[in-house]
């Protein structure tokens, strides 16, 4: 075992104690609830476990296996656990490695390292998919998201201009604002935007997907009327969307608004990255120092079981976290350094600028500042921390 | 169009994985022969894998989870695997507790187990719902002389080395194998011995005489088994680093094969003076069988070199205290009638009928002697 190895456990048993070492019981009544899986909240989930036992009896059903794998990273994305990509992955075992499968399983291989943000990997499936098929929608959708992430803002649209014959033009014009938005055409992505969500959409899902886009550019943009407009309008329509829920969170902390975090956010404690967004709010809110301190651990805890494990999924997130609460901006500024090297959305820059500025690293503030005049991003956040250097 | 849509966000989603995603913790410890342990593994993953939630209400009750308390044993110890010397170390689970972290309840089983064999390293398989969800993860401690280790288990990574104390401790370890080794394969022993219990004696006419001088069979003694040692170390050392690789039936075979031949030579010789060239030639295949029982032992990676000098070293030290042994009592009786003929021609007889029977068991795979380990 190296030295590292042998530190790092130290430090973990001395400072965080050993989670895995608490006191096992007996429970004495068998109707006490343990646990509660995520078919209690949303039955449809049971579709997931169904799915997997006609699969076991099926194996190698590609038809069946890219079912169970679909539902099962829309329940992850439903749900944000990861156990349901895991088992999307599994189903598509026979295929995982193969250097050439079939295109359906291809593309939800693509789909699972983007998801584990294994860019390349994604991106090196999709083009292989997108060479077989130029007008395979799907994957140049999935492509333009991947290349956005990564900051490849004109490779993104040209993808997005791809699809505008093959989905309705909500789709087409979102692709083309996530990325239009950040360099540089923030103002007319919106105004493009919004227009489309005027019409009546033919798709729930797909109107709370454009209206929380449209949320984070009118955020960005510094307009917060018109920001909580469109996380309002697309609560109404997914009250449980993780993804909405934790960039609602945010605009309300931007706001100073904590309170309302709190009630937004109580029941989805399992979700590290909207436990975190309750523990910023839990941290300006004296009164909850109890409850604060509880979650504060839980979210150590779960930090320190990623470590174990060697996640590198939530360096945004646990650099914030360094950040905010811990107040170690030098662990932030390196947390957030490695993320900035994998992700490049505009949350990215801002995390690496906070920890940049809190741990005084000149040469971070200056490259961070060149991108952002390079890209020509506009984000009304990241120009303030600018400014007050 | 409708259906694109609904497909299409499915698979863009991004920043979605935000759960603790899925680990069991495994703790294992080490005394001696005895192996302890303690092992949490998530209910929501046992669920997956062995339907927990019988009612299929979406909640886990204690009562549900007690019902399958043997089957929750039964299904986690079948995919994991320790080994010791080569020999399973076969684990029991006590009945499963229930503990609470911070992403829900685990079943907690608590391990314990013997290594019938004794080694320097444990050798652990872990396959724990690979099958369910590759991203699973297992998170292992392991304690060993109050020194805690830890390791990963992954689809990718499922079997582990677990080390032995500090470098030291790990040598001495491996030199003490190595002693065992040549001691308890009988195989080397009689392959020496027959090639040593000439050297105290001269071919003369075709005749056995006593050797002069103690200085004379102490070289002959030193050239063969400084021939045989030099030998066996290049290939035990070319196997071990997986350089050469050869099916142990054969090489099994050829060791009894060479056992065979070096005690007919005591009792037809042949070959009279230059033993040591026998000695080396089948020194090489002899080191391949070391590697094997090195292989058998576990190579903990990282320290690869000092396990196998420490194994050569122990080969060594067993071969001189054979030697050392061997070589007074031979000189003191080399001029007996018994030495000559019943120590000489009886003992390289009975070898080589023992040799023979090696050989036809292992070339056909088929038991004739009682097996002695």
């Amino acid at each position: 075992m190296s030295c590292f190895c042998r530190c790092a456990w130290l430090v973990l048993t001395l400072f965080l104690g050993a989670p895995a070492f608490a006191k096992p019981f007996l429970p004495i009544d068998d109707g006490a609830v343990l646990e509660r899986l995520p078919e209690k909240t949303d039955p449809s989930l049971r579709d997931v476990k169904r799915l997997r036992a006609a699969l076991d009896r099926n194996p190698g059903d590609i038809a069946l296996a890219a079912r169970l794998a679909r539902r099962a990273i829309e329940a992850g994305r439903e749900t944000g656990d990861p156990r349901f990509f895991g088992q999307a992955q599994a189903a598509l075992a026979p295929w995982w490695t193969q250097r050439d499968p079939p295109a359906q399983a291809l593309l939800l291989r693509a789909t699972l390292k983007q998801s584990t943000h294994d860019f390349p990997g994604a991106l090196a499936d999709l083009d292989r998919l997108i060479a077989a098929n130029p007008r395979d929608g799907q994957a140049l959708l999935t492509r333009a998201t991947v290349l956005t992430v990564q900051g490849r803002y004109a490779d993104a649209r040209a993808d997005c201009a791809r699809i505008a014959r093959l989905t309705v033009p909500l789709v087409t014009i979102a692709c083309d604002a996530a990325s239009a938005s950040v360099s540089g055409e923030a103002a007319s992505a919106y105004r493009t935007l919004t227009g489309a969500l005027a019409a009546p959409a033919a798709d729930a899902g797909l109107a709370e997907w454009a209206q929380t886009l449209a949320g984070e550019i009118a955020q960005r943009r510094g307009d917060a009327a018109a920001a909580e407009a469109h996380f309002r309008a697309a609560l109404a329509l997914d009250p449980r969307d993780p993804y909405l829920l934790g960039a609602y969170a945010d605009f309300l902390l931007d706001r100073n608004r904590p309170a309302e975090v709190v009630p937004l956010l109580k029941d989805y404690t399992r979700n590290d990255n909207l436990l975190l967004r309750l523990v910023l709010a839990e941290a300006r809110l004296p009164e909850l120092r109890s409850s604060f301190a509880a979650h504060r651990a839980d979210l150590e805890d779960r930090y320190d079981a990623g470590g174990r494990r060697g996640d590198t999924l939530h360096r945004r997130e646990e650099a914030r976290y360094a950040l905010e609460i811990s107040g170690d901006s030098g662990r932030a500024l390196a947390l957030a350094r490695e993320n900035w090297r994998v992700q490049r959305e505009s949350a990215d820059l801002r995390i690496l600028l906070s920890a940049a500025k809190a741990a005084g690293d000149a040469a971070v503030l200056r490259e961070a500042g060149e991108w952002v005049r390079a890209h020509r991003l506009e984000d009304a956040a990241i120009t303030a921390l600018l400014q007050t250097q | 169009m409708k259906s694109l849509c609904a497909l299409l966000l499915c698979l863009i989603a991004t920043g979605a994985i935000a759960h603790k995603p899925s680990d069991s913790y495994l703790t294992l410890e080490r005394h001696g022969a005895a192996v302890q342990g303690r092992w949490d593994v998530s209910l929501r993953d046992l669920d997956a894998a062995i339907t927990l939630d019988a009612n299929g209400d979406g909640e886990i009750t204690w009562g549900e989870v007690r019902a399958k308390r043997t089957a929750i044993a039964a299904y986690a110890l079948s995919r994991l695997d320790l080994a010791s010397g080569g020999r399973a170390c076969p684990l029991e689970a006590a009945d499963a507790l229930i503990d609470q972290h911070s992403d829900g309840a685990y079943a907690v089983l608590r391990l314990s187990g013997t290594c019938p064999q004794p080694g320097p390293a444990l050798s652990a398989e872990y396959r724990l719902l690979f099958d369910i969800d590759p991203t699973h993860r297992g998170l292992l401690q392991y304690i060993e002389d109050g020194r805690t280790h830890s390791a990963i288990f992954s689809a990718e990574a499922r079997a582990q080395m677990l080390g032995a104390g500090t470098a030291w401790q790990q040598l001495a370890a491996y030199v003490h194998e190595g002693v065992w080794h040549i001691w308890l394969g009988f195989d080397h022993i009689l392959f020496l011995l027959s090639l040593l219990l000439p050297a105290v004696l001269l071919r003369r006419g075709g005749a056995w005489q006593p050797a002069e001088s103690f200085r004379g069979a102490f070289w002959d003694v030193a050239r063969i088994v400084t021939a045989f040692t030099v030998a066996h170390s290049i290939t035990l050392t070319l196997a071990a680093l997986d350089v050469v690789s050869l099916p142990s039936r054969w090489v099994e075979s050829a060791i009894a094969l060479s056992v065979v031949l070096a005690a007919i030579n005591n009792v037809f010789p042949v070959v009279s003076h230059g033993r040591w060239l026998a000695a080396f030639g089948f020194g090489l295949i002899h080191g391949f069988g070391f590697a094997g029982a090195l292989r058998d032992l576990g190579l903990p990676t990282g320290s690869l070199a000092l396990s196998l000098f420490g194994f050569n070293v122990g080969v060594e030290l067993g071969q001189l205290a054979i030697v050392g042994v061997f070589l007074p009592a031979a000189f003191w009786l080399r001029g007996t009638w018994t030495y000559r003929r019943v120590v000489l021609a009886g003992g390289s007889a009975l070898i080589a009928a023992i040799a023979g029977v090696w050989l036809v068991e292992r070339a056909f795979n088929v038991a004739i002697l009682p097996t002695v380990a």
